[in-house]
């Protein structure tokens, strides 16, 4: 399964800046795209969106997508089309931290509206929105697969399981002094309070 | 305690590396397979072992294997479905997060019996965190020679990679999963062609749930008639259980199956009975998709029986009295749970994760929403109910892939048995609603 080099065709953005990934990243879509058969690279799609959207500014801007599209050597359409069908493909900027708290059936009933209604509390925000600061983005999502530890959210790509209001204010206290420093959120939290 | 085939090892500290699992017995399934055994033979394993698909549907592994266009000249493919986004469903990342190898292990020995070289996890994009154990798994297993070119000394090579999703229910479904996997929307394909004959990239594929790959391991070290044995006529095996819901003890379950139902809800060893010592009022026992049956019906058929843990028993009275095993999602409710608060909770995920291909499915769940919303919040008229019954009626069997049905049941079983629920919400609005907001809970 050898594909030809990929080429790199910088986007740019409307204020002139370049979109385009490290020589690092370059590599790992590269090999990516030898994962799959002679003709069949498109496959490598979502695994490059999920790098291009954590790496080129957290959400799939339309200059983003262009470049994937160059870069794959497919159609801008092909990628829109796709970037549009699927939830974890942010089209809009974000906050540091997508908070997003399941709202399906199981975790309903074990006490996930309650939660969501906390953090539109304590956020003063509702779903779909961002904090002024840019820190927190709230939004539902449908079952996440966790649903004998519910209430459940996902805060970007960590999983917060049998959560209280407690725990989540504990959590976005955390996460608000991460973000001041700058640091990602850690991933030991989950050990920590569940 | 019920006999443990999947989970027996799962205790043991380090069990998700390499050599500790080797060291537990782990892989000589694959070498009993690629050294002593022909492909012929690890079929007709699985052919007497009687499996069957774990993902939901329930048919029979070795009969699906059997369909495998073996004309073609075009290379095959296994994809392993690991999208698991069935609400209460969540044994898949139980097993991957714990046993990544007992996986690696199924995947190797039934590629080699299908003649494959490549093989796909499809996993739910959400499910990050396991990727990397997934390919430490792969790499760890190559690097002892089970995976990459000539395993084993064998003509056989098989390279594995994990694949993500990105957040689409309806890429659980196999054509559905088989778009998205070359990197299109998740729009189910109309069968036939079935990916046997027309699968990834137009060539002959196998899709199977992660369950049923990782039991192929197990079933050719004690041999298909062993493994036949265990459970109860042609529910054959162990299956997991993951069960949630208003229970005591929450979790991942390896039951025998034929367990009464009754059991499993109330013995400590598994749910350990009703949260808070409520009483069980209803309970979805194969994920959100199929039918939700009352405390006497589940405990026990319309004729009476004991109703056990089998795709025979818990679909005995078909729609009318009975449901179905499905993926294994066990949702219990209890007294206080609101029937028609879940229903439009439920439509409204199906409304969401309707692609939209077909206008049943489309537009059938957002009108069932629609009505289901106005009837929990007190809006409700009473033709509605009926209404609901009528469209739910016009989506079932009237679409490309399976979710319009997944999307129909749940709201004609509920109103089925619980219609009584849905009049007092159209009665008595004020006090429906009244009472429940003084059931919120906290935890
Ligand atoms: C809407 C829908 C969602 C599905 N989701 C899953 C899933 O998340 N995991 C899974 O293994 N099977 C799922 N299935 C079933 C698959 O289509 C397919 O039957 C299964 O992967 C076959 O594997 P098995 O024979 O090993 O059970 C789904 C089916 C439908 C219609
Ligand atoms: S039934 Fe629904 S999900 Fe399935 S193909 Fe039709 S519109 Fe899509
Ligand atoms: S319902 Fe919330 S994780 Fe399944």
């Amino acid at each position: 399964m050898k594909h030809s080099n990929i080429i790199n065709h910088p986007q740019f953005t409307r204020e002139g800046r370049p979109v385009a990934f490290s020589p690092n990243i370059l590599n790992k879509v590269q090999s990516l795209m030898n994962r799959y058969p002679e003709g069949g690279q498109k496959s490598a799609l979502l695994p490059v969106l999920h790098i291009a959207q954590e790496e080129l500014g957290g959400y799939l801007s339309v200059d983003v997508m262009d470049y994937v599209a160059a870069l794959l050597g497919i159609q801008p359409i092909e990628v829109y089309e796709v970037a549009t069908f699927y939830s974890m493909f942010y089209l809009d900027k974000m906050g540091k931290y997508v908070i997003e708290v399941c709202r399906t059936g199981p975790c309903a009933i074990s006490g996930g509206e309650q939660i969501l209604a906390h953090l539109q509390d304590v956020l003063e925000i509702q779903p779909g929105e961002t904090t002024p600061d840019g820190v927190f983005t709230l939004k539902e999502v449908e079952c996440l697969g966790s649903c004998g530890t519910g209430p459940v959210m996902q805060v970007n790509t960590e999983y917060y399981e049998k959560l209280t209001p407690g725990k989540v204010d504990r959590l976005l206290e955390e996460l608000r002094e991460y973000a001041n420093k700058n640091k990602p959120g850690d991933s030991t939290w989950v050990k920590k309070f569940c | 305690m019920g006999e443990k085939i999947l989970l027996a090892n799962i205790d043991i500290p380090g069990i998700r590396g390499f050599d500790v699992y080797r060291a537990n017995g782990g892989y000589a399934a694959v070498e009993k397979a690629l050294l002593e055994m022909t492909a012929a033979q690890v079929s007709a394993e699985i052919n007497r072992s009687g499996l069957r698909g774990r993902g939901g549907a329930g048919f029979p592994t070795g009969l699906k294997w059997s369909f495998l266009d073996r004309k073609s000249d075009k290379p095959r493919y296994l994809v392993c479905n690991a999208d698991e986004s069935e609400p209460g469903t969540f044994k898949d990342r139980y097993l991957m997060h714990h046993l990544p190898h007992l996986l690696i292990e199924g995947l190797i020995i039934s590629s080699f019996t299908l003649g494959v070289n490549t093989c796909y996890i499809y996993i739910r994009g959400e499910f990050k965190y396991l990727v990397g154990i997934l390919e430490n798994a792969i790499r760890e297993a190559r690097q002892h020679g089970f995976l990459g070119e000539h395993i084993l000394g064998t003509d056989f090579s098989l390279n594995i990679y994990v694949h993500p999703g990105a957040g689409a229910y309806i890429c659980g479904e196999e054509t559905a999963l088989l778009e998205s996997l070359e990197g299109k929307r998740g729009n189910p394909r109309i069968k036939p062609p079935f990916p046997a004959f027309k699968g990834l990239y137009g060539c002959p594929t196998v899709v199977n749930n992660v369950e049923t790959l990782a039991t192929v391991g197990p079933i050719v070290n004690m041999g298909g008639d062993v493994y036949a044995k265990i459970g109860r006529g042609k529910s054959t095996g162990t299956k997991l259980i993951s069960a949630c819901g208003n229970i005591n003890n929450p979790g991942v379950y390896e039951i025998e199956m034929g367990l009464p139902v009754e059991d499993f809800i109330y013995s400590p060893e598994y749910c350990g009975g009703i949260a808070r010592d409520k009483y069980l009022k209803a309970v979805i026992p194969g994920g959100s998709s199929v039918p939700i049956l009352p405390a006497d019906l589940i405990l026990n058929t319309a004729k009476g029986e004991k109703r056990l843990m089998t795709y025979e028993s818990l679909a005995e009275g078909d729609f009318e009295s009975g449901t179905m095993l499905g993926s294994g999602g066990f949702i219990v409710y209890d007294e206080d749970a609101c029937i028609v608060r879940n229903t439009w909770n439920l439509t409204r995920f199906y409304h969401h994760e309707s692609c939209g291909q077909c206008s049943p499915c489309r537009e059938g769940t957002g009108w069932m929403e629609k009505v289901l919303y106005r009837i929990e919040h007190g809006q409700g008229r009473m033709s509605d109910i009926d209404l609901l019954v009528r469209v739910a009626k016009n989506i079932e069997g009237n679409t490309i892939c399976p979710l319009g049905d997944a999307a129909a049941w749940p709201v004609a079983s509920a109103i089925r048995h619980f219609r009584h629920e849905f009049e007092e919400h159209v009665l008595h609005p004020a006090a429906v609603l009244e009472k429940e907001r003084s059931l919120i809970k906290f935890f």
